[in-house]
Order: structure tokens, then C-alpha cells, then sequence
């Protein structure tokens, strides 16, 4: 796939976690843009990430603020840093704790899929 | 050269039946009087934003229902660091000569104006559209995310964190404008409801109304001028998940260029008065700003270093976290009571020396930075 090709991924409804790799400077980015935040070279090349990675901070949220969201508390959100090295915000298991090896799945939430991480099995 | 020289500050709580235009302009009354000024001689205006009550033309709203019609008005918006970043531009504006004196308001009737939910879910929208706000984070989860990292990197605990609540809301039980007076301990901040893990109910700051105000002049109007003396300010992200590693956050980075800007030390300060939206917040800047070692600033906090009596008295007024948050005007009160300190007007909550203060604000997650420093001249 070349860079100006655009991958579905979970904020599209595809089951899938894509990230950018700047073709330049070989900065990775999460958030998608059709140039690098690091270098500002056109046309980041899209991957699709493996779903491996590790816990950099977890919040179990008790406390929601919408009816949809409220049917799911507690959950926990937490930020993982992707094998591929990115970082990205999602679910995952109320008992990951920081450094757990984790492996995304997706999952349900209010209406959409979201990834979802839990150990890894080793 | 410029100086604070009036301020106005309303109590917060609820003020049931009061306007975000109402609270503004009851503390913009009240900092016009206190500088000795009167409405005409304001020919500045910067106003924060108000979340109840949105416009994209708050300040020009503002100046024709207060009936004032400046030469410069617009609103600002940094988050919770907006009461510092629009004395900032008022410092600038004043020393270039753009005006003479510059009101800074901000107010709103955040917690009878709206439900707590539609406070939660507008404050969430910091968060991105697209890959953050779907999973249904919250202004506490963000901070949340934040604290586990910092908790686990310096080996800070919940009941640290609790040390923070527990000062905040002694200070408050000294100032009769505060939200809440009732004394609160450690295990009670413990048992407080989850919120969002770490942070429990009284980690938080509560949802408030009220109105700050203070006017920034070119020259002083009274006896005691409190100057700025330097400020400065530091972004480094918006998205928690775009923040930086915790030892390169903007707090670091801000408090050098201030410094800097100011030429003064960590040792000349006097008097802190730093954003603590939430326990980890107050945690956090107090160490990023070196007021405390890594893990060290709840010790202090122990030992009564910020305490009234202390040797770095730290939000007297009890801060966001007790004496209210009610938007921009939540930390607006921490420079109103620094001003109070530096004048010799804060009654039972006096501290022996406040010559020179170090204030802080931080918008976002930890993403917009301003630091500021306040000197008192004779």
C-alpha cells in the first residue's frame, strides 16, 4: 500500500490498528495526517500494527458521563505503547498492570468497536 | 513594567440564578474598585470562555453588558492555564503600551448552570475527536492515566496523593468564600468513591460557580505594587497519548524560561500558588517546578512545608481542589490570593512573608504551561 493509500482501522469500523511511518524521517505516528509531525514530509506510508505492546498507564474509569458509557463502568483505559513503537489509547482488562505484555483484540463499547487489550500468552 | 493592581474574587459554590455575564462582572466590579479605578479608565479587555454559556465574541459581550467599551478586548482559551496566560498578554500589552489598563475576567455558573454530566462530557472534548474520545475517557481518566505512570515511576501512593486534598481543604476552612469547610483526612480522602482509579472522589476538584477578576496596569495604583516580575509559557502536546515521558513535560520547560525571563531563583520565592485540578496535578508541578524532589513533594506536605506557617505556603485559599473550580476563574483564585498575601490583606490566612511568589497554571493534560513570577515593591 502505498502512502496516499488510506487503511480502515477501528475508528472507521474495520478491526484494525493502523499507524503511520514517515517515509523521510522514519518518525512514527499514531494520530493520522497526510504529512509527519516530525519532519513535515508528505504522505506518512499507513501499517498496520501487530496489536502487541506494553502497558504505559492504565485508569479504571468508575465514573461515566453519558448513558452508553455509564453501562459499561468500571473500565478501564489505558495507554499502550505498540511493539512497532507508537502510542495509543484503548481498553483493556480491569487487572493490567503497567509493563504487562498485552495483545489487542476489539471489543464492544457504546456502539462501536474498540481495541481491547489483555496479557499476552506466553 | 506591570502590575496587579486590583483583584476581585466572588465566593464559590453555588450561586443559584447568576449568569456566566453576572459572576464576571461582579468580580470585574470588585477588581476595578480594589486597583482605585473606575469603569471608563479599563481600555483592555481579555476574558477567559465560558463552557454553560459559549460565544465566539465573549469579551466584546462582555464589555457592552458591563458597559465598557475598550480599545483591545478578546477572549483567550488555554485550558486551565488561561487566568495566567491572559495575565501574561496583559503584562505585554501594558508594557507595549498597547493599554493602560487591562481587565482580566473570567466567570461562570458552571455547577447550577448545567448538569455535572454535561460539565464531564464538555470537559472530555480536551480529548481527541477521533482516537481518544470514542473509548469514553474522562477529565479524571486522563489525569488518571497520568498518575499511575507517575505513581509507578516514582513510587508515590494513593495516600500521598491524599496528603494534597487534605491541605487544600484545610487552607479552605480558613476562607470564608471557599466551596467547602468541612476538614477532610487521609482516610477519608481513601474511602471517597472511585472516580476514575487512581483518583477517587476527593482527588478532584469539584464543579463550581464563581467570577475572578483583576486588572493588569502600567503603573501602580497604590501603596504596595505587586509587579510581574517575569512569566513564560510552555506546549508540548494536547492528547495525553501525544504527551512527551514525564521527565520532559512542559511544567520543566516553562519554569526555566520564566526564571530565566524574570531573574530570580527557586530560593527567592516566597509563596506558591500552583494548579491542582486534580491531587496528582498539585503533585506533579510542585515537583516539575523543583518546590519538591521526585516523590517528595507529599513528605513536605507532611511536615507542614506548605502550610500557612511553612516555609512555601501553597494556595492558601484552598485551592481548586476546596476553594472551587468554576472554569477560568477556578485558578484566577490562586492569583487573587497571592495578591492578597503580597498586600497584607489575607486576614487569618496571612503568611509571614509573601515578597515573592511563584504561580503556576496548566491547561489540558498537562499540556499548556505558563509560569509566572509576582514580585511586592514599596
Amino acid at each position: 500500500m502505498s502512502g496516499s493509500g488510506r487503511l480502515g482501522d477501528w475508528t472507521t469500523g474495520t478491526e484494525a490498528i493502523v499507524y503511520q511511518a514517515c517515509g523521510s524521517c522514519g518518525n512514527l505516528q499514531y494520530f493520522r495526517r497526510s504529512f509527519c509531525a516530525a519532519c513535515g514530509a508528505p504522505d506518512p506510508v499507513e501499517k498496520r500494527a501487530s496489536g502487541e505492546g506494553t502497558v504505559y498507564a492504565t485508569s479504571l474509569v468508575c465514573r461515566a458521563a453519558t448513558p452508553e458509557t455509564r453501562a459499561h463502568i468500571p473500565y478501564n483505559i489505558v495507554l499502550i505503547d505498540a511493539s512497532e513503537g507508537f502510542r495509543m489509547m484503548a481498553h483493556g482488562d480491569n487487572d493490567l498492570a503497567i509493563d504487562d505484555r498485552v495483545t489487542a483484540r476489539f471489543a464492544p463499547f457504546a456502539g462501536r468497536l474498540v481495541p481491547y487489550f489483555a496479557k499476552a500468552q506466553s | 513594567m506591570s502590575f496587579i493592581t486590583g483583584v476581585g474574587l466572588t465566593s464559590y459554590g453555588k450561586h443559584e440564578g447568576s449568569s456566566s455575564l453576572d459572576l464576571m462582572s461582579k468580580a470585574a466590579e470588585l477588581a476595578i474598585a480594589d486597583a482605585g479605578l473606575k469603569r471608563a479608565d479599563i481600555d483592555g479587555v481579555l476574558c477567559g470562555y465560558s463552557t454553560v454559556s459559549p460565544h465566539i465574541m465573549l469579551a466584546t459581550v462582555f464589555a457592552e453588558h458591563f458597559g465598557i467599551r475598550p480599545a483591545y478586548a478578546h477572549a483567550v482559551q488555554v485550558g486551565g492555564a488561561t487566568g495566567l496566560a491572559m495575565t501574561m498578554l496583559a503584562h505585554h500589552l501594558v508594557e507595549a503600551g498597547v493599554a493602560r489598563h487591562v481587565l482580566v475576567v473570567a466567570g461562570e455558573n458552571r455547577l447550577t448552570g448545567q448538569s455535572r454530566d454535561a460539565s464531564i462530557l464538555a470537559l472530555a472534548q480536551v480529548g481527541h475527536v477521533t482516537y481518544e474520545v470514542p473509548l469514553g475517557p474522562t477529565i479524571p481518566a486522563y489525569y488518571g492515566l497520568v498518575a499511575s505512570r507517575y505513581m509507578h515511576e516514582y513510587g508515590v501512593t494513593q495516600e500521598d496523593l491524599a496528603e494534597f486534598a487534605v491541605l487544600m481543604r484545610a487552607h479552605a476552612c480558613m476562607h470564608p468564600g471557599a466551596q467547602f469547610h468541612d476538614p477532610i483526612t487521609v482516610a477519608d480522602v481513601m474511602a471517597s468513591k472511585p472516580v476514575a482509579l487512581p483518583l477517587k472522589l476527593l482527588d478532584c476538584c469539584p464543579v463550581s460557580d464563581g467570577g475572578a477578576a483583576f486588572v493588569v496596569s502600567r503603573e501602580r495604583t497604590g501603596e504596595t505594587g505587586v509587579r510581574v516580575r517575569g512569566c513564560a509559557q510552555a506546549h508540548t502536546h494536547q492528547h495525553v497519548t501525544a504527551a512527551p515521558r514525564l521527565s520532559q513535560l512542559g511544567a520543566e520547560i516553562a519554569i526555566a524560561r520564566a526564571k530565566e525571563s524574570a531573574g530570580v531563583a527557586l530560593s527567592d520565592v516566597r509563596y506558591a500558588a500552583i494548579y491542582d485540578s486534580f491531587t496528582i496535578t498539585l503533585a506533579m508541578l510542585l515537583e516539575d517546578l523543583g518546590l519538591a524532589g521526585r516523590g517528595e513533594a507529599a513528605a513536605r506536605v507532611r511536615s507542614g512545608y506548605f502550610g500557612r506557617d511553612g516555609a512555601m505556603p501553597l494556595n492558601t485559599h484552598g485551592g481548586l481542589l476546596s476553594y472551587g473550580h468554576c472554569g477560568v476563574g477556578g485558578a484566577m483564585a490562586h492569583l487573587v490570593e497571592t495578591h492578597l498575601q503580597m498586600t497584607g490583606r489575607a486576614q487569618n490566612r496571612q503568611v509571614r512573608d509573601a515578597s515573592m511568589a511563584l504561580l503556576h497554571g496548566d491547561g489540558g493534560v498537562l499540556s499548556s504551561h505558563v509560569s509566572m513570577f509576582l514580585e511586592r515593591v514599596r
